[in-house]
Parts: structure tokens; C-alpha cells; sequence
């Protein structure tokens, strides 16, 4: 105890009464649930686990997830990319007006972006009034799944605009400027000069997207949706029948998707950097 | 920058202009709606504010409890984030990256699965269940991440290594250096961390549906209970109200982020 305290324990003691409520707190408040979370469907029995894949029903849902989610990713990817480099390569009054604009809706909850689709495509909304006066009555596609298709691309460009914006102001002028005086045709510009500099923000932005469509839930509550996604049958589940087991089984699962998206992606970026 | 290519690309010039309607028409629509007599008949009904008026009546509370919610998550965040982003940026060990990992996962798995593994384990505690400190666990779980990565990436700066060993030959101990020299030295980066995690407190859905109860409503809880249950106008009338209590901080969340870059560089 006398002893002179060695500068580098010291500091690493330090360091660890730092880090301890955050490690007490995360694992009362995170790990200890999610591993009884994990726990719980193996008192139903092993196959539990596997309902997902074995239940016809959790199956379809699951399948459903997967389409739309895919789907709202290939298309806010190409949308996102698009207005990205241009928005990065002019320069008007404003512009920095229209992406804070472009922006805003991330951090618009869920349920505001299920309520937009209601506005304009559900019973009152304005494509039901503007359908019913050209004589087609009052027409609907609120609450099927080009509702919730049109809802997750709104909650999913704001970050691929962000992201493509960012990375398309990043790109090297030089390769492009190139490959023009080599005669190289737009498509062939888009190939070839930008599609290898935005290939790490495509991969990073479209696990994100597909991670957040996969797990999204208040868009899909609000739009009481006949296209049934997982979050949806999760929260019945757990809601309306009190399976909790079921619930968690199911919850794993999509866990485990979103997870390994995500890290998969890291892993890829990761191995493009240090190859360069 | 000269930008031949594109200022004759109309394909992206009208890819453009399409998303900017696509995403700020329905704002603007919902914005008339809550101010409008009949939605149906839109601006030529008359303006009026009592939706707002009865959004107040109903929902007043939910903003307050909203607001209230998200500045505890902050102050949570800050006192568990900074000192543990500090550790984490100064060490190099496996156990320190580990629990870095480990600290992401409740925002790469969907937080339905984090809300109901809280219910699991802390569901059956009457007055934890019906406090909203039940609702601020879920949320700073949810948040934490944002705060220790935003802060840690700060705190990794080199001058920042020498200015901490500068303060400790001349004697400074340790809560004089952080309090003194590092925070101080990171503070923008602390503020955008403030804001980000009030900015998704604010918002956040998916954890607290499954978390609250009809005495602890947010104000999205309420957003999702009006459009199930009021009419078309209310919603519209109450999802103003969330814009007007949330753009101000995403302003100075991007001002702030500008800055950053601007004296940073990064």
C-alpha cells in the first residue's frame, strides 16, 4: 500500500472505474434479458428455435419480410444514389436548406410515416378523392403492400440521400474527368468511374436500410397492414396470445438476420479498406 | 466544381426533383390537414386551430412527459457514456473492444426483441413496470451507443493524449484532468451526442409501445393512439406538434454537426 502506485495500473484502474457503470447497467439492463430472452423458447421444447422456418404461417411472414425489405432496399439504394451525386456535384441557393429538408424524416417514429401514407392513399385520403372525381370511385393503397412498400422507402431515403450525398462529394474528379477524354460513355462513366467509389456506402447504407425495414414495427401497427410482416406477428404473438415463447423464438430469428446483415457488411467494408 | 455530365443529366435532375415531392408532400399535406376545418374539403373549409386546441386537451400531457423523458435519457447517457467512451478510446484490450461490440447490439437487432426481454425479466416489478423509469431503461439501452461512439471517436484525438499528460506532470489528478481539460476538449462532440440521443429519445416507437402503459404514454405512444382512434384531422393536428417540439433540435443538431466539421475536419 505504501509502494509508489505503478502510473500504469493506475491508469488502467482508472480506466475500469470508468467503464463500470456503463458495463453494470448494460448488463442488467441488456444482457441479462437478452439472454433470458434467448433461454426462453427451449422450455417449449428444441424445435421452438425452429419455428420460424417450420410453421407454415411464421414462415409466409418471414418471406414477406425478407421481399419487402429487399425490395425497399434495391430501390432506396438506386433513388438514394441518384439524388446523392446530384445533389454533391451542384452548387445552387439553398442546397444545404434541401438536404437538412431531405433529412428531417429520420427522426420521424414509425407510426408519423404510416399516418403520410394513410393521408394520401387510405379511405379519406387525397388519391381516394382525386380517383373518385375522375369517376373511378374512392381508391386505396394504404393498407396492402404498396402502403407499406411506399412507407419503408420514406423512412428509408432520408439515410441513403445522406450517405450517397457524402460519399459522392468524396469522389476523386480526376478518374471521371478521365475517362471522359478517353470517350467513355456516361453508362460507361457510371460503371466504371463511380460505381467502384461508391461501392463501400452502397454496401454499408444497404445493410443498414435492410436491417431497419427488417425490424421496423410502428409503420406497419399504424397501417394495421393485410401484408403481414415479422415485428407484426411478434407483438400478437406476445400481445394477444401471451406466446411468449413463440415470441422470442420469433424475435431471435429476426435478430439473428439484422444481425449478421450488419456484420457482414462490416466485415466486407472493413476488407475494402485494408486492401486499399 | 465544373459538372458538365450532370447539368445534362435529366434522368437525375427529374430522379431528383420527384423524391423532393415524394418526401416533403405529405409533411406539407399533414401540416394543412391539422389546420383545416375538413380535410375533405382542405383550405377551402377555413383554417382553424381547434384540432391543435383538442390535441392539447388530450395529448398536452404526452409532450411534457416526452420531453421530460428524453432530457433524463441524456443526462443518463452522459453519465454512464462519457466516462465509459474515455475508457474505451484509451484502451487497447480484447475485453475493451469486446464490450464495445456487445454495447451496438441493441441497435442492430430490432428493439421489439430488446422491449420484450425487458418485460421478461424486470415485467413482473409492479412499480417498475408502471413508472416511466421502465420506459427510461429501454431508452437509454437504445441510446447509450450513440453517446460512448460519438464521445469516443472524440477523445481519440493524439493532441488530446498529450494535453492529459501535460495536466498530470503538473499534478493534476485525475478528476481535475478529465473534468478539466478533456471534457472541455471534446465538448461538441459530447453536445451532438446530447442531441442525437434526445433527438431518437424523442422519437422512439417500436420499445416504448411494448414498454408502456396507459399512464406512462410518450408522445409517438400517443401519435399511434390517435390515428387509431381520433379523426383524421386530430392526428394531423398532433403530428404538428411533434415536428414543431422536434425540428428546432434537428437544426441545431446540424448547425452543431457543421461546426464540428468545420474546426475539426472530420
Amino acid at each position: 500500500m505504501t509502494a509508489p502506485p505503478n502510473p500504469t495500473s493506475r491508469a488502467s484502474q482508472i480506466r475500469m472505474l470508468c467503464v463500470l457503470p456503463a458495463v453494470i447497467f448494460f448488463t442488467a439492463f441488456w444482457l441479462l434479458p437478452a439472454a433470458t430472452l434467448i433461454a426462453l423458447p427451449a422450455n417449449n421444447g428444441w424445435d421452438t428455435y425452429l419455428l420460424v422456418l417450420t410453421n407454415a404461417r411464421y414462415l409466409q411472414s418471414l418471406l414477406n419480410t425478407l421481399w419487402l425489405s429487399l425490395a425497399t432496399t434495391l430501390v432506396t439504394l438506386i433513388l438514394g444514389a441518384a439524388v446523392g451525386i446530384y445533389l454533391a456535384r451542384r452548387r445552387f441557393r439553398g442546397r444545404q436548406a434541401l438536404i437538412s429538408l431531405l433529412t428531417a424524416p429520420l427522426a420521424f417514429p414509425g407510426v408519423i410515416v404510416g399516418f403520410f401514407v394513410i393521408l394520401i392513399g387510405g379511405r379519406q385520403g387525397s388519391f381516394a378523392s382525386l380517383t373518385s372525381s375522375l369517376g373511378m370511385g374512392r381508391m386505396t393503397f394504404a393498407y396492402g403492400v404498396i402502403g407499406l412498400f411506399l412507407a419503408y422507402l420514406y423512412f428509408s431515403l432520408p439515410r441513403a440521400i445522406a450517405s450517397y450525398t457524402a460519399a459522392a462529394e468524396a469522389m476523386d474528379p480526376q478518374l471521371e474527368e478521365a475517362a471522359r477524354v478517353l470517350g467513355a460513355s456516361r453508362w460507361q462513366i457510371t460503371r466504371d468511374a463511380w460505381w467502384p467509389q461508391l461501392l463501400p456506402t452502397t454496401v454499408a447504407c444497404g445493410a443498414i436500410v435492410f436491417a431497419t425495414a427488417m425490424g421496423a414495427f410502428g409503420t406497419a401497427f399504424t397501417l394495421s397492414s393485410q401484408f403481414e410482416v415479422v415485428p407484426i406477428t411478434i407483438y400478437n404473438e406476445f400481445t394477444n396470445y401471451a406466446n411468449f415463447a413463440v415470441a422470442a423464438s420469433l424475435s431471435i430469428a429476426l435478430g439473428l438476420v439484422t444481425w449478421g446483415v450488419l456484420y457482414l457488411s462490416r466485415v466486407l467494408t472493413n476488407d475494402a479498406k485494408a486492401a486499399q | 466544381m465544373r459538372t458538365s455530365s450532370t447539368s445534362r443529366s435529366p434522368l437525375l435532375f427529374l430522379t431528383t426533383v420527384a423524391i423532393c415531392i415524394f418526401m416533403v408532400a405529405p409533411v406539407l399535406v399533414s401540416v394543412m390537414a391539422g389546420l383545416v376545418n375538413s380535410y375533405n374539403r382542405g383550405i377551402s373549409s377555413g383554417l382553424t386551430l381547434r384540432w391543435v386546441e383538442q390535441v392539447w386537451e388530450v395529448y398536452g400531457s404526452t409532450v411534457g412527459a416526452s420531453i421530460g423523458l428524453a432530457l433524463a435519457c441524456v443526462i443518463c447517457t452522459l453519465l454512464l457514456g462519457v466516462p465509459c467512451a474515455y475508457a474505451l478510446a484509451r484502451s487497447r484490450s480484447r475485453l475493451a473492444r469486446a464490450f464495445e461490440e456487445l454495447l451496438l447490439l441493441p441497435v442492430a437487432i430490432p428493439s421489439l426483441a430488446t422491449a420484450l426481454a425487458l418485460i421478461l425479466v424486470y415485467g413482473n416489478m409492479t412499480s417498475l413496470r408502471q413508472s416511466f423509469v421502465f420506459i427510461l431503461i429501454g431508452h437509454v439501452v437504445f441510446t447509450l451507443p450513440f453517446m460512448v461512439r460519438t464521445v469516443s471517436a472524440a477523445f481519440q484525438r493524439p493532441d488530446l493524449l498529450a494535453m492529459e499528460e501535460a495536466a498530470r506532470t503538473l499534478g493534476a489528478g485525475f478528476v481535475q484532468r478529465f473534468l478539466g481539460v478533456l471534457v472541455p476538449a471534446v465538448l461538441p462532440a459530447i453536445v451532438a451526442g446530447m442531441l442525437m440521443v434526445f433527438t431518437l429519445s424523442i422519437g422512439e416507437f417500436n420499445l416504448t409501445w411494448m414498454l408502456h402503459i396507459p399512464l406512462t404514454r410518450t408522445l409517438p405512444v400517443g401519435l399511434a393512439d390517435s390515428y387509431a382512434s381520433m379523426r383524421i384531422e386530430v392526428g394531423s393536428a398532433y403530428t404538428l406538434v411533434f415536428l414543431l417540439v422536434i425540428l428546432p433540435v434537428l437544426w441545431i443538431l446540424q448547425a452543431l454537426t457543421t461546426l464540428i466539421q468545420k474546426r475539426y475536419g472530420t
